[in-house]
């Protein structure tokens, strides 16, 4: 399955898919140091976003959360890309100056057609698409 | 968003920093729907204090190579660059701080470590900026009416780099309208009544009343305050702002009342300058310290570098009260206000955020009141 997404930090990434349905924060609900979902009330506490492709509806909470992003890159326990509903400031702005390939607003329903193991490729250049191969 | 070919060009850039930089405004410009990017006069960043933005931001700042093309300036820092030691910064923070500035200082930001870049080159009616700092930002589109977005820190830099900013929210005329009213009855102090109109409000911006005509000094803490406890990236005051009568009156009103927000706890530190003094201000602490006397607590003011040394003579004065000037920095951003239990505060910014930022009670009081309690 294809479809395409608006391209919001370039460049491209592949790997297993990590499904959240509920808004993440990056700064308070992700282990900066090991990408560990520490949020309780998340709909995947305790898995880790670690070189997977992220898929969440959107982010929520404090502006810090884009350095969250940085650290991460840092510990080597960043997503690989990340795939939104809808991004805002805050997750947008930490992924570009982490290199990390992210896109938004896909044609299809994401949340429905991605599952937490699937496996993803994120292509965000001048276009945006996104393709996923079902495990 | 429409890019012109030469921003076309930007985005395809050899230069990571420079393509980053363009990555970013059209990033935001997408996500808020600009039309296109707009040419700005000046940029101002915020995320300078390294207790702000730890390792990871310090070593992203050492990792850009590009300069600047319109002036930038820098918010505070958590310390006094030249006096640090006698604010109780340790030397590790110091080193830390110090290479956060040379790193924004290669990339051609003026170290002007404020939150009032006003002073130091007053915007003109109409200019478009990207300035971060929200109390400063505030003032910028009230006062002024210069058009700014509350800007990210880093969003701040990327404009800078570019010398450009997505063209959306506070930069378009229709965005600026008042949407709701806010009247402030007597006796109310102007910091107290941006307090509680954040509160009351949250982000809207509304169209303000005041009972007396008030200088813009009073304004500079209406609105920092409002920005703080609330969130909105401007105001309007009846006869008082430029754009106050450009749009229709909402009709949808509040009261603020004299509230009382007193916590009742033991001043330890008496802290002026949120935002940073201006040179009357500093006239103002002065004559009230000739008539209440000598400091015999803490008590410490926060300017910039360059209106305390446009006013050095008055600054030495009110050391010799035994006030502390300090420079580069304040109550809120500097880790040096977190070994104290109580701090006097004359703004609502400060009072706000003292708690949540730095752990510490916070009490208000007017200036006077601040004066009164710092020599008794």
């Amino acid at each position: 399955m294809r479809f395409r997404a608006r391209v919001i930090s370039r460049g491209y990434a592949e790997g297993e898919a990590i499904v959240s349905r509920k808004p993440v924060s990056f700064l308070g609900d992700v282990d900066p140091e090991s990408g560990v979902i520490r949020d309780r009330e998340s709909d995947i506490f305790g898995e880790s976003v670690a070189g997977k492709i992220f898929v969440f509806p959107e982010g929520r909470g404090s502006t810090v959360g884009t350095y969250t992003l940085l650290r991460m890159k840092k510990a080597g326990c960043a997503p690989a890309g990340i795939v939104m509903v809808r991004s805002e400031a805050i997750v947008a702005v930490g992924a570009i100056i982490a290199g990390i390939p992210l896109v938004d607003m896909p044609e299809a329903d994401v949340l429905e057609v991605i599952e937490s193991g699937d496996h993803v490729r994120v292509f965000a250049e001048r276009e945006g698409w996104v393709e996923v191969e079902k495990r | 968003m429409h890019l012109t070919k030469e921003e076309e060009r930007l985005l395809e850039s050899d230069n990571e920093t420079v393509r980053k930089c363009m990555e970013i405004l059209v990033a935001l410009g997408e996500i808020y729907g600009a039309e296109r990017l707009v040419e700005i006069r000046s940029a101002q960043i915020s995320g300078i204090s390294y207790d702000n933005i730890g390792d990871a931001g310090l070593e992203w700042l050492e990792s850009l190579k590009a300069k600047v093309v319109v002036r930038a300036y820098a918010n505070p820092a958590g310390l006094d660059t030249v006096r640090w030691r006698e604010m109780g910064i340790d030397s590790e923070f110091y080193e830390k701080q110090m290479r956060i500035i040379r790193a924004l200082d290669g990339l051609g930001v003026e170290i002007t470590l404020t939150c009032t870049p006003y002073y130091l080159d007053t915007p003109s009616f109409g200019d478009h900026l990207a300035w971060a700092e929200s109390s400063a930002v505030v003032y910028a589109n009230s006062v002024i009416g210069a058009r700014t977005n509350r800007e990210s820190g880093i969003s701040a830099l990327a404009a800078a780099i570019i010398g450009k900013t997505p063209m959306y929210g506070l930069h378009l005329k229709e965005n600026r309208a008042p949407q709701i009213r806010v009247i402030v009855e007597e006796g109310v102090n102007p910091a107290m009544a941006g307090y509680h109109a954040g509160k009351l409000i949250g982000g809207k911006i509304p169209l303000v009343e005041f009972p007396e005509r008030l200088s813009r000094d009073e304004l500079k803490w209406f609105g920092a305050s409002l920005a703080a406890s609330g969130g909105a990236g401007m105001f309007h005051a009846k006869e008082l702002t430029p754009e106050w009568d450009s749009f229709e009156i909402p009709e949808e009103s509040v009261v603020v009342e004299k509230g009382d927000v007193d916590s009742g706890c033991e001043p330890d530190l008496v802290a002026i300058g949120c935002p940073h003094t201006s040179a009357e201000e500093l006239r103002t602490v002065y004559s009230l310290l000739r008539k209440y006397g000598k400091v015999r607590r803490e008590m410490w003011i926060f300017s910039s570098r360059r209106v305390i040394e446009q006013n050095r003579e008055l600054v030495e004065k009110i050391e010799e009260m035994g006030a502390k000037v300090f420079a580069d920095t304040c109550m809120v951003v500097s880790p040096a206000s977190s070994r104290f239990e109580c701090v006097m505060v004359n703004s609502g910014k400060a009072f706000e955020y003292l708690p949540k930022l730095r752990g510490v009670n916070a009490r208000f009081g007017d200036l006077e009141e601040c004066v009164r309690w710092a020599t008794r």
